[in-house]
């Protein structure tokens, strides 16, 4: 809050909505990490099958040494639900949504558009 | 014009609130919401220029314009409009919302006996006002009806963790050995189910022994005292049948109770009467002399006319005395000390926690009242009355169509009195009790105390506004819920 003080606990909820709805969240950053007390940016290490989805980036902050392709984000959407992203139905309206698509890192370009 | 562009356009006003000051500061407590927020800066400028006129966005810019960058004024309209401090259309709600069907009890109190050693003057269960007929209901309450209580406390609690049983009379120990199985009963269903129960007692301490003490103090039972001061001022009202004065029984149980009890609570609860109003000398004598560290004050439920009822005039002197005490806690609280005057503590903490009430009480909303023939009301105050009425722990259990259809009539939504008034949040519109006594009816407002409520409120929110702003962590301790 910048203008008003929040003085008891229900105006502090109404602070804390207010700063979700402003800034980034920060789940499971390590404020604490060597990286961020040296002011660079600090991603959490990992393996996006663990994580996934979350963390698009390498250590380096790209996406060249992922141990999963970025793409595969889609895919986890699409099998394991994780993500809250709307994604074809492939049990009874789009079963072949993917069929053309074998290996997602080289030809997910291949996935089908489907207008709903 | 397009529904976006009206919204932009529509002039903006001051939310719903009540404006108070306090360590120098203004402050806006919001409603229905219970938040409290301070005004500085740019804030308190824009809330100034509302206070006289409505104003669109584009009118609050210009009218700032060269005095503040307009993205600072954008943001603060923003803020204060996120907050509900400003409006431009309806707020976001006018009230809470009806709780869920079958809303998960809490609380029983068991009145163990309708009967009493005492026969004190405004009592609400015996002289003038009565509502319970107790003619031809059991005196006691038995084993069998604690049982069907308890049971139905368990089954109505659906997944609450932890459940409260309350002990209540007539003089409850009357019934001790009732009290002690109960007990004993609801802590093995405890721990059958993997729940928790803690315990309650109200009690004119007359009977109190040690081994009632001990066994009080091995269960971790609460207790309420009712008395009213030192001898002069008890002996007054709470009088044996024979109208002998019962402080000098009660005072020396009273220490050895105060003496070997150390696991919960003792409280003493101050029944205010005509003859019986020196608040400040009750007090005194109850935290220095008896050594109680909470001390609550109530006057007598009363219809107008009765001779014990407190009006006028001499309310309002009850009411300074309230003040006089409720600023000395302040004192105490800015100093990290602890005050007993548990009134203005029970206010400060639903301040604190930004409470915005449906109900006034959790009667016939997270807690029922059982009579000694097994009959639930929504409080033990109806206890064997006509009124309030939802069912019967050995027939059948709750009622839930008596109890919904309560829940329905004496929601805030249902009380059109109370939809200005800016001290709802808190107050709900009054003890159904009260109103019941006063005008015949459970869900009206008890209009006669509103003024009172309304000053109290604000009295204890100048109180909160202080020690929030120069000794917050005094506060903690009505963090927890």
């Amino acid at each position: 809050m910048n203008s008003l003080h929040a003085l008891n606990r229900k105006a502090k909820r109404f602070a804390q909505d207010r700063q979700a709805a402003l800034h980034d969240v920060e789940a499971l950053q390590d404020k604490k990490h060597k990286a961020k007390q040296q002011g660079r940016v600090y991603y959490p290490l990992g393996c996006t099958l663990h994580f996934s989805p979350g963390w698009e980036v390498d250590v380096s902050g790209g996406t060249a040494g992922l141990c999963q392709p970025v793409e595969r984000d889609l895919f986890d959407c699409y099998l394991g639900c994780a993500w809250p992203a709307q994604v074809p139905d492939h049990v009874s309206n789009n079963p072949d949504w993917t069929s053309k698509c074998s290996a997602a890192a080289n030809d997910w370009r291949q996935v089908d558009v489907i207008y709903p | 014009m397009t529904a976006v562009a009206e919204a932009i356009a529509a002039p903006y006003r001051i939310g719903e609130h009540h404006a108070f000051y306090a360590a120098g500061r203004e402050f806006l407590y919001l409603v229905p919401s219970g938040a409290i927020f301070g005004l500085e800066g740019l804030s308190k400028t824009i809330v100034d220029l509302l206070r006289h006129e409505a104003l669109p966005r584009e009118a609050i810019r210009s009218r700032l314009a060269g005095l503040h960058p307009a993205a600072e004024v954008e943001a603060v309209i923003e803020e204060l409009e996120f907050c509900d401090v400003i409006i431009n259309g309806e707020s976001r709600e006018k009230f809470p919302a009806l709780p869920e069907p079958e809303f998960p009890i809490q609380r029983i109190v068991l009145n163990t006996t309708n009967q009493c050693n005492l026969a004190c003057g405004y009592c609400y269960e015996y002289s003038d006002d009565k509502i319970a007929e107790s003619a031809g209901k059991p005196k006691y309450m038995s084993t069998e009806v604690a049982q069907a209580a308890i049971d139905t406390l368990f089954k109505e609690a659906a997944g609450r963790p932890l459940l409260h049983v309350t002990f209540f009379g007539g003089e409850t120990l009357l019934n001790f050995p009732l009290m002690k199985w109960a007990v004993e009963y609801a802590n093995k269903k405890a721990r059958e189910s993997g729940k928790q129960v803690d315990y309650s007692l109200t009690t004119n301490a007359t009977l109190l022994t040690e081994e009632i003490v001990d066994f009080l103090a091995a269960n971790r039972i609460g207790v309420t005292v009712s008395i009213d001061g030192d001898k002069e001022l008890h002996d007054r009202m709470r009088v044996f049948h024979s109208g002998k004065g019962s402080y000098d029984v009660i005072a020396p149980r009273i220490k050895m109770l105060l003496a070997r009890h150390k696991t919960n609570s003792i409280g003493a609860r101050v029944t205010l009467s005509s003859g019986v109003r020196d608040v400040r000398r009750i007090y005194d004598h109850l935290t220095k002399e008896l050594g109680f560290q909470g001390v609550g004050f109530s006057p007598a439920t009363a219809n107008p006319d009765r001779l014990y009822h407190i009006g006028g005039q001499k309310m309002d002197d009850v009411f300074d005395a309230f003040s006089e005490l409720a600023w000395e806690y302040r004192d105490f609280a800015l100093k990290g000390g602890q005050h007993y005057f548990t009134n203005v503590n029970d206010s400060i903490k639903e301040l604190h926690q930004g409470i915005s009430k449906a109900y006034t009480c959790g009667a016939g909303l997270g807690l029922l009242g059982v009579s000694t023939s097994g009959g639930i009301a929504a409080c033990h105050r109806f206890a064997d009355s006509p009124v309030a009425q939802m069912g019967n722990v050995l027939d059948g259990g709750v009622d839930h169509g008596a109890r919904r259809q309560f829940l329905e009539n004496h929601h805030i939504g249902a009380r059109p009195d109370c939809h200005s008034c800016w001290v709802r949040p808190v107050c709900a519109g009054g003890c159904y009790h009260e109103s019941f006594i006063h005008h015949g009816q459970t869900a009206a407002s008890t209009l006669n105390q509103c003024d009172r409520v309304r000053n109290w409120i604000d009295l204890c929110l100048r109180i909160y506004g202080e020690i929030a702003v120069h000794n917050p962590q005094f506060l903690q301790r009505f963090d927890e819920n």
